[in-house]
């Protein structure tokens, strides 16, 4: 069994696997796959914004009524941390390719803080504000007026949805902290950084996620 | 090389199957074919327990007012036979069974590409098989297998969030196998298999992985809502507070009309590859046979409105899903002809495998034209809800998919086991599942369409003598399906040793050694040819190139 791992490692780098006949066809195997993924992640997506747009045309105000209670501030600049944290994971992503080993790790941990950081902002002064408001349906929900059932609606949505999506950061960050360990061994140079590229890929979708549901929630309440 | 190799005993052969010893071996193996053997084994212990409901139902509808058990326990019946037979039977079927065993041997390839989340999918599957099992032996579910809102959410005093939650599991383990199928088909194609030399086998599994990806998302996120609202009760689909429980139907059957074709799908690639064998004819019109199942993909994400006719939607949306609907016929009649014609003046033997291909192709046909009957807007309303629709999927699932999968077994059974089954048992069967098949549910054609609704623990009396004839039937049918069991158990040990290539089929899974090396191919394997180049048996055409 050693003699033939030997072999095995003589014929080709280590980080190829033994069923792929180069690095060239691990690599695009591994992209297509994860694009695949992504595919897959904007059905599931989907089918929560299809029932969205459904109760938002017909409970036209209470889902309006219902984004004012959002703050658009917090929002925004969740946007712009999300969109930074892309930024520096291109940047990682472009170091791995250069096969500079700090500027990885660099790059991997301000992702990593920022992504933290997008959490934080969610949970401390949004979620939180939320539940003293009585805003969170199963949680001593308590919205007056004529469209409370609606309102009620809205947020189902809006947790559901901001929390699938923080749920996927949160795997993001801990596929992160692998790729931090893999990057701190030396295992990527300029010949072989496709699960840095990859993650990249899952890390921009969850983004576009965002990208999407900034405005779906927060900025169609028609006030600007 | 493999011929040699394949006249060696198999004993002093290393295969896939003694290469390793142990459980640990196979619990975290990364060998496709192992991973199909764990697939096998699970599928088959789900498969006896969907049909064991199937056994009591039909225990209890000898009798008018029922013959066995209480009503509520029969609605438990009939869910729990749904759930298991199509989440966690017929949808892993032939896909994570003998897809996982034949995609990288007719790719030419190691193993998938990512054989580790290929182990991954299987313990998933078995983590949602476990819930599932759980929930039916801790008292049962009885939403029937379309957790129809509002009652699953709301009213529903039974197991849901536990079967609810198995099936949203298993969903991810259906995703898996069918992303990995798509990157080897892909990516990992041997030198000279072009995308038009690949066995239909082939083409089939990757329309069906197409489906798998784009529509079992959709599935989990309905199932997934439908746990919030019956933990919640936020009232996403409670029309009490404002939801819709028609929503649920649209993204429910946006998957579910969807993974019919993955149970069928797969099931018509086999056929392809059966029939081309036993006639010894290249296929007729390979082109369009492939893209009819490309063709069936596509469409199906546009027909799921058929099963909503009844429930409250727009006549306009009727009549377009209607037309939609028929368009199916196409691409599923463009196969049934092209069979039909590469049977016509072929050298046709009678195997096991084939008995259960032609079964296939009249059985399918049957179902697939009573399916035009519910197609259309007029008839589904006198239809809809009577044992005609449940006669006319189980032609399609269980005649169409349940033969194909067992021919497929057949076919493939002595490259996988590396053993040869006794012949005139696997013929005896194929023709007991065939007459017990039909005299199940031919019967309940009838009875549908007298106006026996589905679903009911008790009938008229006037209802009784087909119902005993189905009945009868299924007795027949179980024996059908106990028979393969036992000789194909039997076989594994002792069954005489298969030679590389039983069948002289074409396909570079035969050209390796039964059962193939770990590795699959001694060299890796370079095509030089179209898929099934055969000739007349004994001539010198045979095996030559098209």
């Amino acid at each position: 069994m050693t003699e033939a791992s030997a072999a095995h490692t003589a014929e080709h780098p280590p980080y190829l696997a033994h069923h792929f006949t180069d690095i060239e066809q691990q690599n695009e195997s591994g992209t297509l796959g994860m694009w695949l993924f992504l595919l897959t992640e904007i059905m599931f997506f989907g089918g929560l914004f299809a029932t969205y747009a459904v109760y938002r045309l017909k409970y036209f105000e209470g889902f309006h009524e219902g984004s004012h209670h959002l703050s658009v501030q917090f929002g925004a600049l969740n946007t712009a941390v999300l969109i930074g944290s892309s930024l520096t994971m291109a940047l990682a992503v472009r170091s791995a390719q250069l096969g500079r080993r700090k500027a990885i790790i660099l790059f991997l941990i301000l992702t990593m803080v920022l992504g933290v950081l997008f959490i934080g902002i969610k949970l401390n002064f949004e979620w939180s504000a939320d539940y003293h408001e009585g805003l969170i349906p199963w949680m001593g929900f308590h919205v007056e007026g004529a469209n409370a059932a609606a309102v009620r609606l809205f947020f189902c949505f809006y947790f559901f949805m901001t929390g699938l999506h923080a749920l996927h950061m949160v795997i993001g960050l801990g596929i992160m902290c692998v790729l931090l360990r893999m990057a701190a061994k030396g295992r990527f140079d300029s010949g072989y950084f496709a699960p840095v590229e990859i993650t990249g890929l899952y890390w921009h979708f969850v983004d576009i996620i965002w990208i999407f549901l900034f405005p779906l929630l927060y900025l169609m309440g028609g006030r600007y | 090389m493999s011929a040699a190799l394949a006249e060696a005993p198999p004993e002093t052969r290393v295969h896939y199957l003694n290469a390793d010893y142990g459980i640990k071996s196979w619990l975290l193996t990364t060998d496709h074919k192992r991973i199909a053997l764990l697939y096998l084994a699970s599928i088959t212990l789900m498969f006896f327990v969907g049909g064991f409901m199937a056994v009591l139902m039909r225990i209890h509808l000898i009798e008018p007012a029922g013959a066995l058990v209480h009503p509520d326990t029969f609605n438990k019946l009939f869910t729990m036979h749904g759930v298991s037979m199509i989440f966690f039977f017929l949808i892993p079927s032939i896909p994570a069974v003998l897809g996982n065993f034949l995609v990288p041997l007719m790719v030419g390839a190691k193993d998938l590409a990512f054989p580790r989340i290929n182990l991954l999918s299987w313990y998933v599957f078995i983590v949602g098989a476990a819930l599932t099992l759980t929930a039916i032996v801790s008292g049962g579910v009885d939403t029937g297998w379309t957790f129809y809102t509002p009652y699953s959410t709301t009213y529903a005093n039974s197991q849901v969030m536990l079967t609810a939650l198995g099936v949203f599991v298993s969903g991810f383990s259906s995703i898996l196998t069918g992303l990995n199928f798509i990157v080897t088909i892909h990516k990992m194609r041997a030198p000279g298999l072009t995308w038009f030399r690949m066995p239909l086998f082939l083409w089939a599994i990757y329309a069906t992985s197409i489906i798998q990806v784009l529509g079992t998302p959709v599935v989990a996120i309905a199932i997934f809502l439908v746990g919030l609202e019956r933990l919640f009760h936020v009232g996403i689909f409670d029309p009490a507070v404002g939801g819709d429980p028609i929503l649920f139907q649209h993204l429910f059957w946006f998957y579910s009309h969807p993974a019919v074709y993955i149970m069928i799908l797969p099931g018509m690639g086999v056929i392809s590859e059966i029939i081309t064998c036993f006639s010894r004819k290249k296929v007729f019109g390979y082109h369009f046979v492939a893209f009819s199942s490309m063709a069936i993909a596509v469409i199906s994400f546009l027909v799921w409105g058929h099963h909503m006719f009844v429930t409250g939607m727009s006549v306009y949306a009727a009549l377009i899903f209607s037309v939609l609907s028929f368009l199916v016929a196409i691409p599923s009649a463009i196969k049934v002809f092209n069979w039909t014609a590469t049977l016509y003046q072929g050298s046709i033997s009678y195997q096991a495998p084939m008995l259960y291909a032609l079964g296939f192709i009249g059985l399918f046909t049957m179902g697939g034209l009573t399916g035009l009957f519910l197609a259309s807007l007029a008839t589904d309303v006198h239809l809809n809800g009577t044992y005609f629709i449940v006669a006319h999927f189980h032609y399609i699932m269980v005649g169409g998919a349940v033969m194909a999968y067992l021919g497929g077994i057949h076919f493939w059974w002595p490259k996988i086991t590396g053993r040869m089954y006794p012949d005139t048992w696997a013929r005896l069967a194929a023709a007991i599942v065939f007459i017990g098949f039909n005299l199940t549910f031919f019967p309940q054609f009838m009875l549908g369409y007298l106006g026996m609704p589905r679903r009911y623990a008790t009938y008229p009396a006037e209802f009784q003598v087909l119902n005993v004839m189905s009945s009868a039937g299924a007795s027949i049918l179980g024996l059908g399906y106990l028979i393969p069991l036992i000789y194909l158990v039997w076989s594994i040990r002792y069954g005489p040793i298969a030679p590389a290539n039983p069948w002289r089929a074409k396909g570079l899974e035969w050209e390796t050694s039964s059962p193939p090396p770990t590795q699959n191919f001694d060299v890796p394997p370079v095509v030089r040819e179209g898929a099934y180049a055969y000739g007349p048996p004994g001539s010198e055409l045979e095996g030559a190139h098209d």
